[in-house]
C-alpha cells in the first residue's frame, strides 16, 4: 500500500474543477427558491475557510453566509484574558496556553505584553506538552490555561488524567472551555434573529456527535449540515442546504461523514465528564452572559484550580467593548464587519477594539485580512 | 504606540514596519535610508552597503547553519540592488559555554559561501558573554558591493510588468518551525539558504534589465510584494496555481495554519520585469540549480492600487496582507 501524505488528505478537497462543478450545482438549486437563505457558518474556522477561499463570492444573490461566534479566542470576555495576564506576572508562574491565545489584548495588554515585561508565557501545540514544562521546572506552577470549544475541551481531559494519575504536583488549571450549542439558541431566539440554517462545525462533532445539534431541527425547524473545513466541504453543504429549502425538508445531515457519526467519541466524552461539570455562567464576549455555556472543573479537583487558588488576585468585574463595536450584532448575523464605524479604522488586527478583530478567525479580522473584494 | 517592544516587532510584517518608521527612521532620516531598500546605495550609485544580525534557533538545520545564513543574507541584500558582493565585516557575540567545534562548523560554512560570492571578510570582532545573556551564538555581518546594473529599485514597478519568484517559496520558514517543533517530515524539506549572486550576475550579463529585486526574507514573499505595490503605488495581481510550493512546506502549513507566501526564504527572491523580458528571464532562471522552480506568478495592474490580490483556480479573489503579530499556530 502507497504510504498516505499529508497532501492526500486535502488536495481533493481544494479541486478546483469541483468546486466550480459544486458552484454551478448551487447556483441551479438556489434559481429554484424563491426566497433568501442566509448560511450561519457557526464556526470562525469556517469563516476563515469562506474568506481565505473567497468562498462568499460564488454564492448567488440569495444565499448569504452569518458569521457566528464560534471561535473560543474571540468570544473570550476581557476579564478572563485579564486573569491570564495577572497569572503569568506571577513570579513563580509559567503560563502556558494554546498559540493564539497569546495576541489577544485584554485590558492590560495580551500575553505577549506580559512576555516582554519578563512574564513566562509558553504556547504548546497539545496541552500534554505542558506535563514536559512542569518536570523540567520542578520549582515554578506551571499554569494550563485552557481555552477552546469541545474540540479542545478532551485534550486538557486527558492532561488532567495524566496529572492525576502521575501524582503530578505543579500543573495548575484554569478552566475557559465554552459549548457551541447554548449560543447557537441564544442567537435562534433573539428578536431580530436572521438564521435560516447552519453550517456545523466538523471537529466539534468528531467528540460531541452531530446529535448536539437535534434540537435546531426539531425545535428551532433549522437545517443543520455538519461540514468540513476545506472548500469543497462547504461548497458542498451549502448545496446540501438549498436542497433541503427545495424540498421542504428540515434536517440534520452530516457532510463530513469520513469522520463524524451521531454520537460522537464516547471515550472522550466520558473523559471530559469525569473532570468537568457545567458551569452556570460564562460572559461571551460580544455576546453577554450565557447560562450553562461553559465547563469548570469538579469540586473535587479544585486543589488544582488556578481560579480557586488565585481568587484573591484575580478581579471578576466586567469589562465591556469599546461602545463603537458592533461584534454582537455581527455574531447574531444582522451586521456584517463592514457596517462597522471602527472596522479597519480604530480597528484591526494589530489593535482590536472588538471581539471579532481580536483572533484571525474572527468575522472582522477574516474580512480585514483577506479583503471583501466582490461581495 | 507601543509601550514595550514584543516579539511580533521583529516579524518582517506590520508591526517590525512600524518600529522601524516610527523609531529608527524617525531619528536617522536621510534621503538614503528612506529609500527602504535592502541596500543603501551610496557614492553615486555605484556602491550597495548592508548589514543584518543574525539570531536563529536551532542554530544548525537542514539545508544551512548560521553562518551559511550569515553570510547568504547580507551578500544577497548587496545582490538585491545589482550589486556584486566585495568586502563585509563579521562581528560574533558568543554565549559563554559554547562549544568550539560548532564554532568552526559556523565559520567553515561561512567562508565556503564568501567563495561563491567572491567576496572576503576584511574586518570583525568578538565579544563572549555570560551564559544566559545570548541565545548561543548571534552574528552580524555588514558588506559593501560593487553596483554593476543601476536603477533597480521597489519603487521604480510599472503597470503590466511581470513578477517572477526565483523558487519555490517558504522553504526556510517551513524548515525551522519544523526544527524547532520536531515535526519530523521523514523529507527532504530543507532551507533554500544560498548565495543569489551568482544567479543575478547571469540575468545581468544576459542583459535583464531588472526593474525590482528583493529577497523574500522575513514576512515573505507577501511582504515584497505588499511593500511594492504601496512604494510603486501598483495593484499586484497573482495567481495561486503558479506559486510553486513544495509539498512538505504545504505540509507545515496545514499543520500549522500558516500561509506558505508569508513564510520566510533565505536563498528564494521575487523580481519585478517587463512583460517582453519575462520569457527570456524564466529560461535563464530554469537553467539554474537554485532557481530551477522558478515562475512567473502575476502581474501588475492599476486595479486596486497598494494591494496584493490573490486569484484563485476557482475564480475568487482575495486581498494577500503583510503578515502581522509573531507567527503562531492556530488553534483549530
Amino acid at each position: 500500500m502507497n504510504e498516505l501524505k499529508l497532501k492526500d488528505l486535502y488536495d481533493g478537497f481544494r479541486d478546483p474543477k469541483t468546486i466550480k462543478a459544486l458552484k454551478n450545482l448551487v447556483d441551479k438549486e438556489a434559481a429554484k427558491f424563491p426566497g433568501k437563505i442566509n448560511v450561519m457558518e457557526v464556526c470562525g474556522g469556517h469563516t476563515h475557510t469562506i474568506m481565505k477561499y473567497g468562498l462568499n463570492q460564488l454564492m448567488p444573490e440569495n444565499i448569504d453566509f452569518i458569521h457566528g461566534p464560534g471561535c473560543p479566542v474571540c468570544v473570550m470576555p476581557k476579564e478572563r484574558i485579564d486573569h491570564a495576564y495577572i497569572l503569568s506576572l506571577q513570579e513563580d508562574v509559567i503560563l502556558v496556553t494554546l498559540g493564539d491565545m497569546i495576541k489577544v489584548p485584554g485590558s492590560h495588554g495580551s500575553l505577549q505584553d506580559a512576555r516582554s515585561k519578563g512574564a513566562d508565557v509558553r504556547f504548546v501545540y497539545s496541552p500534554l506538552d505542558t506535563i514536559k514544562i512542569a518536570r523540567e521546572n520542578p520549582n515554578k506552577k506551571i499554569i494550563f490555561f485552557a481555552i477552546g470549544f469541545e474540540t479542545t475541551t478532551p485534550m486538557t481531559a486527558a492532561l488532567l488524567e495524566h496529572v492525576t494519575k502521575n501524582k503530578i504536583e505543579n500543573i495548575y488549571f484554569h478552566i475557559n472551555h465554552i459549548t457551541v450549542p447554548e449560543p447557537m439558541k441564544v442567537l435562534l431566539e433573539s428578536n431580530d434573529c436572521q438564521i435560516d440554517a447552519f453550517i456545523g462545525p466538523s471537529h466539534v462533532s468528531v467528540i460531541t456527535g452531530s446529535k448536539i445539534y437535534k434540537e435546531f431541527v426539531t425545535k428551532y425547524k433549522k437545517p443543520v449540515v455538519v461540514a468540513g473545513f476545506e472548500p469543497v466541504d462547504v461548497m458542498q453543504s451549502i448545496l446540501a442546504i438549498v436542497k433541503q429549502f427545495n424540498e421542504n425538508r428540515c434536517e440534520l445531515e452530516i457532510e463530513y461523514s469520513r469522520a463524524v457519526s451521531n454520537d460522537g467519541n464516547i471515550a472522550a466524552q466520558n473523559l471530559i465528564n469525569k473532570y468537568f461539570t457545567k458551569a452556570t455562567h460564562f460572559r461571551w464576549r460580544g455576546l453577554g452572559d450565557i447560562p450553562d455555556s461553559a465547563l469548570r472543573l469538579r469540586d473535587e479537583y479544585s486543589n488544582m484550580d488556578a481560579e480557586i487558588i488565585y481568587k484573591n488576585i484575580l478581579p471578576n468585574e466586567k469589562i465591556d467593548d469599546h461602545k463603537l463595536c458592533i461584534c454582537g450584532d455581527i455574531m447574531r448575523g444582522v451586521a456584517k464587519p463592514n457596517d462597522c464605524k471602527v472596522f479597519g479604522k480604530a480597528c484591526k488586527p494589530s489593535s482590536p477594539l472588538g471581539s471579532c478583530m481580536v483572533s484571525s478567525e474572527g468575522a472582522c479580522s477574516a474580512y480585514y485580512k483577506y479583503g471583501n473584494l466582490i461581495k | 504606540m507601543m509601550t514595550n517592544i514584543t516579539l511580533a516587532h521583529g516579524n518582517g510584517g506590520q508591526e517590525n514596519n512600524e518600529l522601524i518608521t516610527k523609531i529608527f527612521y524617525k531619528a536617522f532620516k536621510n534621503e538614503i535610508l528612506s529609500k527602504s531598500e535592502d541596500a543603501a546605495v551610496i557614492e553615486d550609485g555605484t556602491l550597495a552597503f548592508s548589514t543584518d544580525s543574525f539570531t536563529v534557533n536551532p542554530i544548525e538545520f537542514p539545508g544551512a547553519n548560521i553562518g551559511k545564513l550569515a553570510i547568504c543574507g547580507t551578500c544577497n541584500d548587496l545582490a538585491m540592488m545589482g550589486a556584486k558582493p566585495k568586502y563585509l565585516t563579521c562581528s560574533v557575540i558568543i554565549e559563554e559555554g559554547f562549544e568550539v567545534a560548532t564554532l568552526k562548523r559556523v565559520v567553515d560554512s561561512m567562508q565556503t559561501e564568501l567563495e561563491k560570492n567572491g567576496a572576503i571578510v576584511v574586518s570583525g570582532d568578538t565579544k563572549v558573554v555570560p551564559k544566559g545573556s545570548v541565545d548561543k551564538i548571534f552574528i552580524n555581518t555588514t558588506g559593501i558591493g560593487q553596483i554593476e546594473q543601476k536603477g533597480i529599485s521597489s519603487n521604480n514597478i510599472q503597470d503590466d510588468d511581470v513578477i517572477i519568484v526565483s523558487n519555490s517559496v517558504g522553504k526556510h520558514g517551513a524548515t525551522i518551525f519544523a526544527a524547532r517543533e520536531g515535526i519530523d517530515f521523514s523529507t527532504n524539506l530543507k532551507s533554500d539558504c544560498a548565495s543569489l549572486w551568482p544567479v543575478i550576475k547571469k540575468l545581468i550579463d544576459e542583459g535583464i534589465q531588472i526593474r525590482a529585486l528583493r529577497d523574500a526574507t522575513r514576512g515573505g514573499v507577501s511582504a515584497v510584494l505588499n511593500e511594492w505595490a504601496k512604494q510603486s503605488n501598483i495593484c499586484v495581481e497573482i495567481e495561486e496555481e503558479k506559486i510553486p510550493v513544495c509539498d512538505e512546506v504545504k505540509g507545515v502549513c496545514e499543520l500549522l495554519g500558516f500561509e506558505a507566501l508569508s513564510l520566510a526564504n533565505e536563498g528564494t527572491f521575487v523580481m519585478a520585469i517587463s512583460k517582453e523580458q519575462a520569457s527570456k528571464a524564466i529560461e535563464l532562471l530554469k537553467s539554474i540549480e537554485i532557481s530551477k522552480e522558478a515562475s512567473i506568478i502575476g502581474n501588475v495592474t492599476l486595479k486596486h492600487q497598494g494591494k496584493v490580490v490573490l486569484n484563485t483556480a476557482w475564480g475568487t479573489q482575495r486581498f494577500i496582507d503583510l503578515p502581522t503579530g509573531e507567527l503562531l499556530p492556530r488553534i483549530c
